[in-house]
């Protein structure tokens, strides 16, 4: 098990603004009636969204009163899954995947771009606040090793000057093209497929 | 080579677009007006007569499970739900399913949940995978759209609703009935079983639950016939697969493949080679990282099915094919994978909380040569006692590849941990050594 502990300066108050409320209900929407508390994933994802990427303890009793479920419940599951964040990270939230078959084909290089731009531990702010980074496992891209995770978006087939150059890219603000940094299609093998090539030639 | 108009995937790599109409050109939805008149029975008798087994790991025959489901509906509503929680080491198939090919998983849908009464899905998605749930999101709002799903669908007179339920980075909710723990906004903890979730599942209903590739072959199946895709690979295991190679070969990548193709050809001409010719090679994990690895003398006459793996005492799991040449060091990979292991234990059971961590520790140990002679031994021990002492798989996926680890590569561990025992057992102390071994050898 990961250990997980709630930052320590926590916010007093937390309210869904309208934007959120109305995903909220949609998301509800999607469970059986009485079945609400099915929706108390989507809805600290929604509190991390709209709480600069982090979910405080407020935001947790405040989703338990929302759906009608003890704030216990609500605490549980936030600590249990690991992508609700806990504690403040950046704006740029970089997770580098460590996993075997990322770790064989290098990931401890991107590691150290991190490690050299951004900040010397992992779940530590970069010096102008922006941005944080952590070891992750499994990211599910493993034929695209290695790779990492800024927000949403994947960066694929990475070495250390292509993830120093992204990293440069997002520490100025800039949002850089998700994807493979090989210039290759998706995950077909690089400059020899044997299969559907009627397709892509046509 | 598996022909090309025998490939179930045809947009793997996207080279004709996601969207409703090249799909359609694809074959998709054609005619599935026509495969839902053909009735319940047939449906199911089609998939049985495919032999096609779930593409999620464990390999069970679909058409089984779909004939678990109730007869009749009764006062419970029926549950069908996907399981796109990827999460294992090395796979990586289900993503391009998602992204590039979502119309045959809705379409798939659509028919499973007609073959098992349910008017409601549910599509289980890993939260990373968040942009490829954002593109089947948009695929499933093209197919209400067009009336393909909704009330009537198709216009086959059956209602279907399906909604995508995000996860949030936990690799057990992968397991059946975490997964339903967490669609009920709960910690993604096993349940046991029985009962089934088939008769007791999602809300207390009958609910059938099955990984995303198996249901995006079903319509091509019903299409194309059971006898069809039974005629691809060997008997029970038929039909074709997406392999995911990665690790050390040339070109990792993802190909469809037929079942019981030989591991050399997968890897020599699909992927490549092996970074540093097949000689470099060291040992391929067959079957993403929970499935024990086989050496390099064993890939030369392998093939990729079920039972052939479980010959070998491994296992196909989830065709994710993690390649390690000789340039790597065997143990710190194991301790790798070990250290997943132990992040992702649910914590619900003893023996895998707490033993995954012994585990990993222990490898690390042996990896840098700091562990005594005795602990080999040891770390064996430390494995079976979290095998079959859990109440799900967890236990036997962590422990599988340490095991492998353990039966073809001691010779290593032992020349890197020369070490003498730290504690001798005539000593006899009784809270360092297991009581049971001390009897053993008295």
């Amino acid at each position: 098990m990961s250990l997980r502990r709630p930052a320590k300066n926590q916010p007093e108050n937390f309210e869904f603004n309208s934007s959120s409320l109305e995903a909220a209900n949609q998301i509800i929407s999607k469970y059986p009636k009485g079945k609400q508390e099915s929706a108390v994933m989507a809805l600290l994802y929604i509190a991390q969204k709209q709480n600069n990427n982090w979910i405080p303890l407020a935001a947790m009793k405040y989703i338990g009163k929302f759906l009608d479920m003890p704030y216990i419940k609500v605490y549980e599951v936030a600590t249990f899954y690991t992508m609700y964040n806990l504690a403040p990270v950046g704006k740029y939230f970089v997770q580098v995947c460590t996993t075997t078959p990322c770790m064989i084909r290098g990931a401890n290089q991107l590691v150290e771009a991190c490690k050299e731009k951004i900040s010397e531990n992992e779940s530590e702010l970069s010096s102008d606040k922006s941005c944080s980074w952590m070891e992750v496992e499994c990211l599910g891209a493993c034929v695209n090793a290695p790779m990492m995770q800024i927000n949403d978006d994947y960066y694929e087939d990475l070495d250390k000057s292509k993830t120093l150059k992204i990293l440069d890219k997002i520490l100025n603000g800039e949002t850089p093209k998700p994807g493979s940094y090989r210039g290759r299609i998706n995950n077909e093998p690089e400059n020899s497929r044997k299969t559907l090539m009627d397709l892509k030639n046509a | 080579m598996l022909k090309d108009q025998d490939r179930i995937f045809q947009n793997l790599y996207n080279d004709l677009g996601p969207d409703l109409s090249s799909s359609k050109k694809r074959g998709d939805w054609i005619n599935t007006k026509e495969l839902i008149d053909k009735g319940r029975d047939w449906i199911i008798n089609e998939i049985k007569d495919s032999q096609l087994r779930g593409r999620g790991g464990a390999g069970f025959p679909t058409g089984l499970k779909w004939s678990f489901a109730p007869k009749e509906v009764g006062s419970r509503p029926h549950y069908l739900v996907i399981n796109g929680d990827e999460s294992e080491p090395g796979t990586c198939k289900d993503r391009d399913i998602l992204r590039f090919e979502p119309h045959k998983l809705i379409e798939g849908c659509l028919i499973a949940s007609y073959a098992v009464q349910a008017h409601v899905c549910y599509i289980y998605i890993r939260g990373e995978y968040f942009i490829d749930g954002q593109k089947l999101q948009a695929a499933i709002d093209e197919a209400y759209e067009k009336n393909l799903i909704g009330k009537n669908a198709a216009g086959t007179g059956w209602d279907l609703d399906i909604y995508i339920h995000y996860g949030a980075g936990a690799y057990i909710c992968g397991e059946e009935t975490a997964l339903l723990e967490s669609i009920e906004g709960k910690k993604g903890q096993p349940r046991l079983k029985p009962p089934f979730p088939a008769l007791i599942g999602l809300y207390g209903c009958p609910t059938i639950i099955n990984n995303v590739e198996t249901i995006a072959v079903v319509p091509t199946i019903l299409r194309r016939s059971g006898k069809w895709f039974a005629s691809l690979g060997r008997e029970k295991n038929t039909g074709t697969k997406i392999f995911c190679i990665s690790g050390n070969v040339n070109n990792p990548c993802n190909v469809e493949e037929e079942m019981n193709i030989p591991l050399k050809e997968l890897i020599e001409i699909h992927a490549g080679g092996v970074v540093g010719g097949w000689d470099n090679l060291q040992a391929v994990i067959p079957g993403g990282s929970s499935m024990p690895l086989i050496p390099k003398e064993k890939c030369e006459t392998l093939t990729m099915d079920f039972d052939s793996l479980m010959a070998e005492k491994s296992g196909l799991g989830t065709a994710g094919v993690v390649v390690i040449n000789k340039d790597q060091d065997i143990i710190k990979c194991m301790a790798r994978i070990a250290r997943f292991y132990k992040h992702e234990s649910c914590g619900q059971c003893t023996p895998c909380r707490e033993g995954s961590g012994w585990m990993w520790r222990m490898l690390e140990r042996m990896a840098k040569g700091e562990a005594s002679r005795d602990e080999i031994d040891m770390l064996g021990d430390v494995t079976n006692q979290i095998a079959g002492h859990t109440i799900c798989a967890f236990g036997e996926g962590s422990s599988w590849p340490v095991q492998g680890l353990l039966r073809h590569f001691s010779d290593e561990i032992k020349k890197r941990n020369k070490f003498d025992p730290i504690v001798k057992k005539e000593k006899n102390i009784p809270y360092l050594v297991d009581q049971h071994l001390l009897d053993k050898n008295a």
